[in-house]
């Protein structure tokens, strides 16, 4: 069954929505990017910075605060945006049945999936707009380059809500989601250059962390927040988008593929 | 054309496992049409293709004289759902779940809490309207779905199993709303495995039983030829009863320690029945809907 157009303008219906019950909890959906960024900010930057001191990056010398507060926000974005399209669209597509009520309306499948990844990707623009005030107060981030955070979180947004998205239309049950966390998520926060330079990896480990989404997402976004703008940057921004161009299809796809029986 | 729907040889296959198989019907505009079967009948199959939501594989299927497969977003605008699951939104307000619904069909706002109000008005809600759904009853939570099947003022209502799990006082509110809407002109179709439902709503009605149809027909008229007008039950009988009916050349269903009688009257053989033969109770009473039921899909299980 083909609905022409299949995607229209209508898949922000999906994202009001969301945006209508965010609304209702949006207290409470605050406080983790405002505190998130202050711990993280307190351990590594106070606590472990007398360790480390500053640190080596791109041939100049940085302090440890101001390396790691960019990949908070490039974590962040991946989290928020990867855990909104597993965890959560799991459960208005499973247990809620939100879609299923949707789908009994004029909303096509493929207007659902991009609403609720479109979505994934907003909340990571919200969560990066406030980590940026509270990590402002630190005077960690240069203006105006700075605000260029927020277009690429929504980029960033995409590509892992849409990845997160094609997970989504694959496992069984919730608890599956376990699986790309561990083999996905973490090894990234880990090892995507976050907290300390790709360039301390042997060298397999460096090629292989190139290939990893948020490698790229935390080189942009330290770039950003230093105000560093040049060409050089345009490999890891092709790269994002390529990257949500290959998933959020994909994520379209495969959802239909299990949604329509 | 005056059929909502219009069903030819359609099909729906799972695998290997049929669910409908070569089911025809049409209901008319304006008509309550009853979907009733054992469980795993093919209902709900039949039905989430009528609304668009799962491809038929095989026959035709014409909804408002649309085809289905072709123009699917025009059928799904201009009909109204009620699924089996109360799929509301749970972190919502019963205002909002309806708004919220009303944009899926593009009503504008200020319309769309118009007409929120004046259905919540029609549902019995509107002193809930505040409340968040999740602290809704079972009831409050149906009339609620109900409600928003009808935010896009539909031409044909359908609803799946509309009263299950619902307590009497709810179920006879249910059936009073659809009565309204019914006098309205709304066209309804309906699955339901309560026969007093089906016997109550329905103006013509079908069972299907494996994905096939058995029967169709207005809900009277199928108890009249399948079961007749009285049925006598016997619980544990005399041992000369299945001999006599025989020699009475009278048809019975000997169930273990019930034994049934259908026939078109039955009041000489009931006190014939009642004096000689009963020792445990003995009743007659009128045929049916679910006596047909019976009659036609058998008394085993299906789970």
């Amino acid at each position: 069954m083909k609905l022409y157009p299949p995607l229209s303008r209508r898949f922000l219906r999906v994202w009001q929505r969301n945006w209508t019950v965010y609304r209702q909890s949006w207290k409470i959906s605050f406080i983790p990017p405002l505190l998130e960024p202050l711990f993280y900010l307190l351990a590594f930057g106070v606590g472990l910075s007398a360790l480390v001191g500053n640190i080596r990056y791109q041939g100049g010398e940085i302090s440890y605060v101001r390396f790691i507060a960019p990949a908070l926000i490039a974590i962040t974005v991946m989290n928020s945006s990867f855990f909104e399209n597993t965890y959560a669209s799991f459960v208005r597509m499973y247990y809620q049945k939100t879609f299923d009520a949707m789908m009994a309306t004029p909303l096509t499948v493929e207007e659902i999936i991009a609403g609720e990844i479109v979505w994934g990707a907003t909340k990571a623009v919200i969560a990066t707009a406030i980590m940026m005030v509270v990590i402002s107060f630190f005077g960690l981030i240069r203006y105006p380059e700075g605000l260029l955070l927020l277009p690429l979180a929504f980029l960033g947004g995409l590509a892992f809500g849409a990845a997160g998205m094609v997970c989504t239309s694959l496992v069984p049950n919730i608890e599956l989601f376990n699986l790309p966390v561990f083999l996905f998520i973490t090894p990234m926060f880990l090892f995507g250059g976050t907290f300390f330079p790709v360039e301390n990896l042997p060298g397999w480990a460096q090629t292989t962390a190139a290939l990893l989404p948020l490698t790229h997402l935390v080189n942009l976004s330290r770039a950003f927040t230093n105000g560093r703008i040049d060409a050089g940057l345009l490999p890891g921004i092709v790269y994002l988008a390529a990257f949500a161009a290959i998933t959020f299809p994909l994520a379209l796809y495969k959802m239909r593929k299990r949604l329509i029986k | 054309m005056n059929a909502v729907i219009e069903a030819e040889h359609l099909r729906k296959t799972f695998g290997e496992l049929v669910a409908v198989d070569d089911l025809s019907f049409s209901v008319a505009a304006g008509e309550c049409f009853g979907i009733l079967g054992p469980n795993g009948a093919g209902k709900t199959s039949t039905i989430r293709m009528v609304y668009a939501f799962s491809p038929p594989s095989g026959g035709t299927l014409h909804v408002l004289g649309l085809d289905i497969t072709r123009q699917a977003r025009a059928v799904k605008s201009r009909i109204g759902v009620c699924q089996q699951e109360n799929n509301i939104d749970p972190d919502l307000t019963v205002l909002q779940n309806l708004e919220v619904f009303a944009r899926y069909f593009n009503i504008p706002e200020a319309e769309a809490t118009r007409r929120s109000r004046e259905l919540l008005r029609f549902m019995a809600l509107d002193h809930r309207e505040n409340s968040r759904a999740v602290d809704l009853s079972g009831g409050m939570i149906r009339r609620l779905v109900m409600a928003r099947a009808l935010l896009n003022r539909p031409e044909l209502l359908i609803l799946d199993e509309p009263t299950t799990g619902l307590d009497p006082q709810s179920r006879h509110q249910v059936w009073e709303r659809l009565d309204e809407l019914r006098a309205d002109g709304l066209s309804i179709l309906l699955t339901t495995h309560y026969m007093d439902e089906a016997s109550r709503l329905c103006d013509r009605l079908i069972i299907v039983d494996r994905g096939r149809l058995l029967v169709e027909g207005k809900p009277a008229e199928l108890v009249r030829r399948h079961v007749g007008r009285h049925v006598i039950e016997i619980a544990d009988p005399a041992e000369g009863l299945p001999a006599f009916l025989r020699e009475r050349e009278v048809l019975f269903e000997n169930i273990g320690h019930r034994l049934i009688v259908d026939l078109e009257d039955g009041t000489a053989l009931y006190r014939e029945i009642s004096e000689r033969f009963c020792d445990g109770g003995c009743i007659m009473r009128m045929a049916t809907l679910e006596d047909v039921f019976l009659r036609l899909t058998g008394r085993e299980l299906r789970e």
